[in-house]
């Protein structure tokens, strides 16, 4: 087990390290100058440079990035436009964004799964049907049609739930985010497990298992749900990254102060903040790497054998 | 007892006795093709994307208006009438300005036609469509055939670079795209070209490992046959099937992609338009206009609605389970 966390580990360090190289590099060596030209006299622009170490070779500039990265801080770590600096403005996104990501997390995996455990015990009853249907709509309407609806009816029409995010009420403002941004976790969880579970208690252990008398919970809790979850911890990792996409349609929608928010400012606005966009794709690369890293590893933990695997190969 | 006597049984002749008409044999693809054809929930898809094509290929040609068209009247003043933020009007029955015009999905606050502007926009999704199949058909599968039947070092970088690439995360390659490029068409194209193909390699990659140690294989090479020809000649045509089921899913994924970045603003930008451009303007008026972003967003749930119901039946035609038969 130890082996196999080290390599994963390693493997992990190693493609965030070249990440952040190429996305640097390019950043760097991209046409164009990051001083206006028209308003700065060729002296400035040289002083400039020489303050933000724009002068020395590439290579250079990269491992003085890295170990102010290292030192917890990007770069120079400011805006390009208003010279504001980066990273409290990040981490207080990030919080925001974080919070609503887990609860639409854990919202959305429990949902799903309750359904499609109640699902596979109907099997082919009106409430089979019902989940069925559920999980179509939600892998075909994509989540922003349902959060505009949502918005529109339940916080518009019906003013009940606040129309945006505000973080002094954040567990109320934060309910229809969270849902709306679980809807795709919630269909592709539920038909997941209905049909793992459906295979695997038609399998000769469970029957086994019922003909020794197991039944009903205990059956489903000892038997069925071990090895019917291994394929549903699969289908969320990709889906903890897709919710990555979907907030940044969730914070516009919802005028949440995210990290998704932040990118598509730094990328949409007038002009490109490439500070902003360095320092969003490394935490965002980060994020989704240390994401499959802890999937990878559970799914290790859930599964003897694919550590074996590993230690084999 | 009962003795079967011989006018029991009639005599076939040897026209009739290869022919099984219990089990017929049938070809594999005339197979799949009944198989699909029977499947309502395929059938329903395939009509719905039918209709969606249709609208997106007709209607801008026979519309009065362009997509990029304001249409305005000239006022008794001299001065132009623009017709701004009309709901769904036929002509004759409203009663404004422009009562002997049609707006069958109104207009938008600039004042251009949005049934125009929607099949316009519905047109750019099914280019961005072809595009995904393109994408998937050509870079995807070359690259998991060739990584999977040579096999070793080879396989090894490939698909190391496959990780690689994979674990970038799709926005922050979209972003590192933007510095680079315009925004517009190019750059969904660009973003889809850069990450779409990473599934359909790996799928590609394992139906390869799996054929290359068959027999037919070591026939051809035994016959001569180069690399290249035994892995597109005589690998490809076998493994078409999970790679149209990969294809089909793949379709949606990319119109929703189109969708997502225009709706954050960095994909089609104005005067031109898709859905995903649409469905931002009606979300920024959704509280006074509400019916302005109806149109936009069934266009867009059809489609990935059609898109999938089809995937899902080639999925079954192709490798039935017993269950469905």
């Amino acid at each position: 087990m130890g082996k196999y966390v080290a390599k994963r580990v390693l493997m992990s360090a190693l493609t965030l390290f070249l990440i952040v190289f190429v996305l640097f590099v390019l950043i760097r060596i991209m046409p164009g100058d990051p001083f206006p030209v028209e308003r700065m006299t060729a002296e400035m622009i040289a002083q400039k440079r020489l303050e933000l170490g724009l002068d020395k070779p590439i290579l250079v500039q990269f491992f003085d990035y890295m170990s102010m990265l290292m030192s917890g801080s990007f770069g120079n770590g400011t805006s390009l436009y208003n010279g504001a600096p980066i990273k409290p403005i990040l981490l207080a996104c990030l919080e925001n964004s974080f919070k609503i990501g887990v609860l639409a997390i854990a919202f959305g995996t429990t949902v799903g799964l309750t359904i499609g455990i109640i699902a596979a015990l109907n099997r082919g009853t009106v409430i089979d049907g019902f989940c069925t249907l559920l999980s179509i709509l939600g892998v075909c309407i994509p989540s922003y049609v349902f959060m505009i609806f949502l918005q529109y009816f339940f916080a518009y029409q019906i003013p009940f739930f606040p129309y945006f995010f505000d973080p002094s009420r954040f567990l109320f403002s934060s309910i229809m985010p969270s849902m709306s941004l679980s809807l795709l976790t919630i269909s592709t969880v539920a038909r997941f497990t209905r049909n793992e579970l459906i295979e695997v208690m038609n399998s000769d252990y469970v029957k086994l298992a019922e003909s020794k008398g197991l039944c009903g919970f205990e059956l489903i809790r000892r038997h069925v749900l071990r090895n019917a979850l291994i394929p549903v911890v699969t289908v969320i990792a990709p889906l903890v990254v897709d919710l990555l996409t979907g907030a940044m349609v969730m914070e516009k929608i919802y005028g949440v102060n995210g990290v998704g928010k932040l990118m598509v400012d730094a990328i949409a606005g007038e002009g490109i903040d490439y500070n902003y966009v360095l320092a969003l794709s490394i935490v965002f690369s980060s994020l989704y790497i240390g994401i499959m890293l802890v999937l990878d590893i559970l799914y290790g933990i859930i599964d003897p054998r694919i550590r074996l695997a590993a230690k084999e190969a | 007892m009962y003795n079967p006597q011989p006018s029991d049984f009639e005599f076939l002749g040897a026209r009739d006795i290869d022919v099984d008409k219990n089990f017929a044999s049938q070809g594999y693809w005339k197979g799949v093709a009944i198989h699909f054809l029977r499947n309502r929930f395929a059938m329903t898809g395939v009509i719905l994307v039918g209709v969606i094509m249709a609208f997106a290929i007709l209607a801008p040609l026979v519309s009065t208006y362009s997509y990029q068209e304001i249409v305005s009247i000239t006022g008794a003043d001299g001065k132009a009438i623009v017709a701004k933020s009309l709901s769904p009007q036929l002509a004759g029955g409203a009663d404004n300005l422009f009562s002997d015009r049609t707006f069958l999905f109104g207009t938008d606050d600039l004042g251009r036609d949005l049934w125009t502007r929607t099949w316009q926009g519905a047109r750019v999704s099914l280019i961005i469509a072809f595009v995904a199949i393109f994408i998937d058909m050509l870079i995807g599968t070359s690259y998991g055939l060739i990584s999977g039947y040579f096999g070793g070092a080879v396989d090894h970088i490939m698909q190391r670079f496959v990780e690689i690439a994979g674990s970038i995360p799709t926005l922050v390659i979209i972003s590192v795209l933007a510095i680079f490029m315009d925004k517009g068409l190019g750059l969904v194209i660009a973003s889809l070209l850069v990450t779409e193909w990473i599934g359909m390699s790996k799928i590609a990659r394992a139906e390869c490992l799996k054929l290359k140690e068959r027999e037919y294989v070591l026939a051809s090479r035994t016959l001569g046959a180069g690399d290249f020809h035994i892995i597109f000649k005589q690998i490809l045509p076998n493994t078409i099937g999970p790679i149209i089921t990969q294809v089909m899913f793949s379709i949606p994924v990319a119109i929703f992609t189109e969708a997502f970045l225009s709706f954050v603003g960095v994909g089609i930008v104005l005067p031109q338009c898709s859905i995903g451009s649409l469905i931002e303007a009606g979300f920024n008026n959704i509280t006074i206009l509400p019916y302005q972003i109806l149109p936009p967003i069934s266009v867009l749930a059809i489609l990935m609605l059609g898109f999938n119901l089809i995937g899902d039946g080639f999925r079954e035609a192709l490798a039935p389970k017993l269950e469905d038969m």
